[in-house]
């Protein structure tokens, strides 16, 4: 089946909305994360030189850009994980560079973060892995909660898998059971790290559906950094591209598409 | 400069004052090892503050501290248990035929438990949990590490500080000293049975003996001294498994700095302890 970004994506007011008290993350109409002057070095290599971004709430920003721009530690700065040299990440109107470890800790539980390689408790089963937000941070009953992960596991098709180990699923299925998991508190920002890398076409497919079906059902702002342009075509409202520390371009995938820039119509043309 | 061009330029780079001398190259190859070292324990002490910041914040991480005793505390037991028992077998054989040349076997029983308590059971303890545990979270943190499990966890708002490493260090501290009693058990029970198999001996006059003069504080404070050896083997592990960088590689290397560097923090906290405890407790 062969998806249209934009066009298969109703707008952001007619997909399904959902009552305020129950999905905590979801702010105004305010910008979900927005991006200014951000500059991340190791050593001597610049990563990102002077990132500007805005993503608004509800909003699919897919970023590409060559294997080491930096896209993924653009995720990491975002939540949180590592500290940019300079510059302002600002999530749901609070600024994350100057936030304690308990404040951050708190906007982290409104955030959800798929790794590229799923990153499961390997110790755990796929409902314990599920529950552990569940646990530490909602006052859910064991039942309650077992019936979130259930629910949870439902909605990406892995409803009889609970009590099975990480080491017994396919990196397709620890995908799945990662997105389930970085659900599980209903943020309001959705970060995903590659979320097809290395997984065959049928499979990517089916993760592309999946994150669209989440997106209608969830209605959060994302950022998904991927290298698979037929997936950010797929799930993605608007696409950056990083270049050399900084957005080259911005805008639809058409919009790339017809663009004149000779690192942009190469990139675009590579894949597609 | 103007450069000859009868000279080679091999020669003109040797002479240069860029050179580095022979002085500076020594001092450079003793600098080295030693700025690395100064830096790791730069790192070690950053990484304990940090752990004791989140010790003191809700929550406390009860239920994780629980399933840590079991893993550290009760699946060492029999292990740290047979130490021991070797060691009193062991000593109590090597220990009689000294005694004996000097007629002074009926001391055997004291000498036993008082090397036992004092010293053996304790170091013993803390180099085989330090064998066991240190290698067992170093690996386990480090593949964590890798697979980016820490950062998942950081990721959901909780603080790996406090929930990984808190409670494995707050474990391994709690845990040492039962440990160690388990071991002095032990070590004096096979003491006993090395000395009926060359003298008949009740194991009640057996104890009766061995603790003849023994006092409270002579058991208290090495029982205790094993609190730092746990705290060192939980604060190490866990640093350097939280710190392995690289593949499979380096969850390796992490597991044998945690056990190389435990066990040698064990030793020499042991010396200074226990000339600690001579001067306070003799």
């Amino acid at each position: 089946m062969m998806h249209v970004g934009r066009e298969v994506l109703p707008a952001v007011e007619e997909r399904g909305a959902i009552a305020p008290e129950e999905m905590p993350g979801v702010m105004s109409d305010a910008p979900a994360v927005v991006l200014r002057g951000l500059r991340k070095s190791f050593g001597s290599q610049t990563v990102l030189d002077g990132i500007d971004l805005t993503v608004k709430s509800g909003e699919t920003l897919a970023m590409l850009g060559r294997s080491g721009t930096g896209k993924s530690v653009l995720l990491k700065l975002i939540i949180g994980l590592q500290k940019p040299d300079s510059g302002s990440i600002c999530v749901q109107e609070q600024e994350v560079t100057h936030l304690e470890l308990d404040a951050m800790n708190e906007l982290r539980k409104r955030m959800g973060f798929l790794f590229q390689h799923a990153a499961l408790y390997d110790s755990l089963t796929v409902e314990q892995n599920i529950a552990f937000p569940l646990k530490r941070h909602t006052k859910m009953t064991e039942g309650e909660r077992s019936d979130r992960v259930k629910e949870l596991l439902a909605s990406v098709g892995m409803e009889g898998d609970l009590k099975k180990m990480p080491s017994d699923l396919s990196g397709g299925m620890q995908k799945r059971v990662g997105l389930a998991r970085a659900l599980a508190l209903k943020p309001g920002v959705l970060l995903l790290d590659e979320p097809t890398a290395g997984l065959d076409p049928i499979t990517s497919g089916e993760i592309n559906d999946l994150i669209l079906k989440v997106q209608e059902e969830h209605d959060m702002a994302s950022i998904v950094v991927t290298h698979d342009l037929h997936s950010a075509k797929t799930i993605a409202d608007r696409i950056a591209l990083l270049h050399e520390g900084n957005v080259l371009i911005e805008g639809t995938f058409k919009e790339l598409e017809q663009s004149d820039n000779k690192f942009v119509s190469e990139f675009m043309k590579r894949d597609s | 400069m103007s450069h000859n061009p009868s000279i080679p330029h091999r020669l003109i780079s040797q002479d240069s004052p860029e050179a580095p001398s022979l002085v500076q190259a020594i001092l450079a190859s003793v600098w080295s090892p030693v700025n690395g070292f100064l830096e790791w324990f730069g790192e070690l002490g950053l990484f304990a503050w940090q752990v004791l910041r989140a010790a003191i914040r809700r929550p406390f991480e009860g239920r994780e501290l629980i399933r840590q005793f079991d893993e550290i505390g009760s699946k060492s037991l029999p292990l740290v248990a047979l130490a021991g028992a070797a060691i009193g077998f062991v000593l109590a054989l090597e220990s009689r035929s000294s005694l004996v040349r000097f007629g002074a076997q009926s001391m055997l029983p004291a000498a036993l438990v008082y090397s036992i308590i004092h010293e053996t059971g304790p170091i013993v303890t803390g180099l085989v949990v330090s064998g066991r545990v240190g290698a067992g979270i170093g690996a386990e943190l480090g593949s964590m590490k890798v697979t980016e499990q820490i950062d998942a966890i950081e990721a959901s708002g909780v603080n790996p500080y406090k929930f990984l490493a808190f409670t494995r260090i707050m474990a391994c501290a709690l845990v040492l000293p039962l440990l160690t009693l388990a071991a002095d058990f032990c070590g004096v029970l096979f003491g006993w049975i090395a000395e009926i198999l060359a003298e008949p001996i009740s194991f009640h006059r057996f104890i009766n003996q061995g603790f003849v003069g023994a006092s409270f504080s002579d058991f208290l404070a090495p029982t205790f001294r094993t609190v730092v050896f746990g705290l060192i083997i939980g604060m190490i592990g866990c640093f350097q498994g939280m710190r392995t960088k690289g593949g499979t590689a380096g969850v390796g290397l992490s597991a044998t700095s945690s056990v190389v560097l435990s066990s040698l923090f064990v030793i020499l906290a042991d010396v200074i302890l226990v000339k600690i405890i001579l001067v306070f407790f003799s």
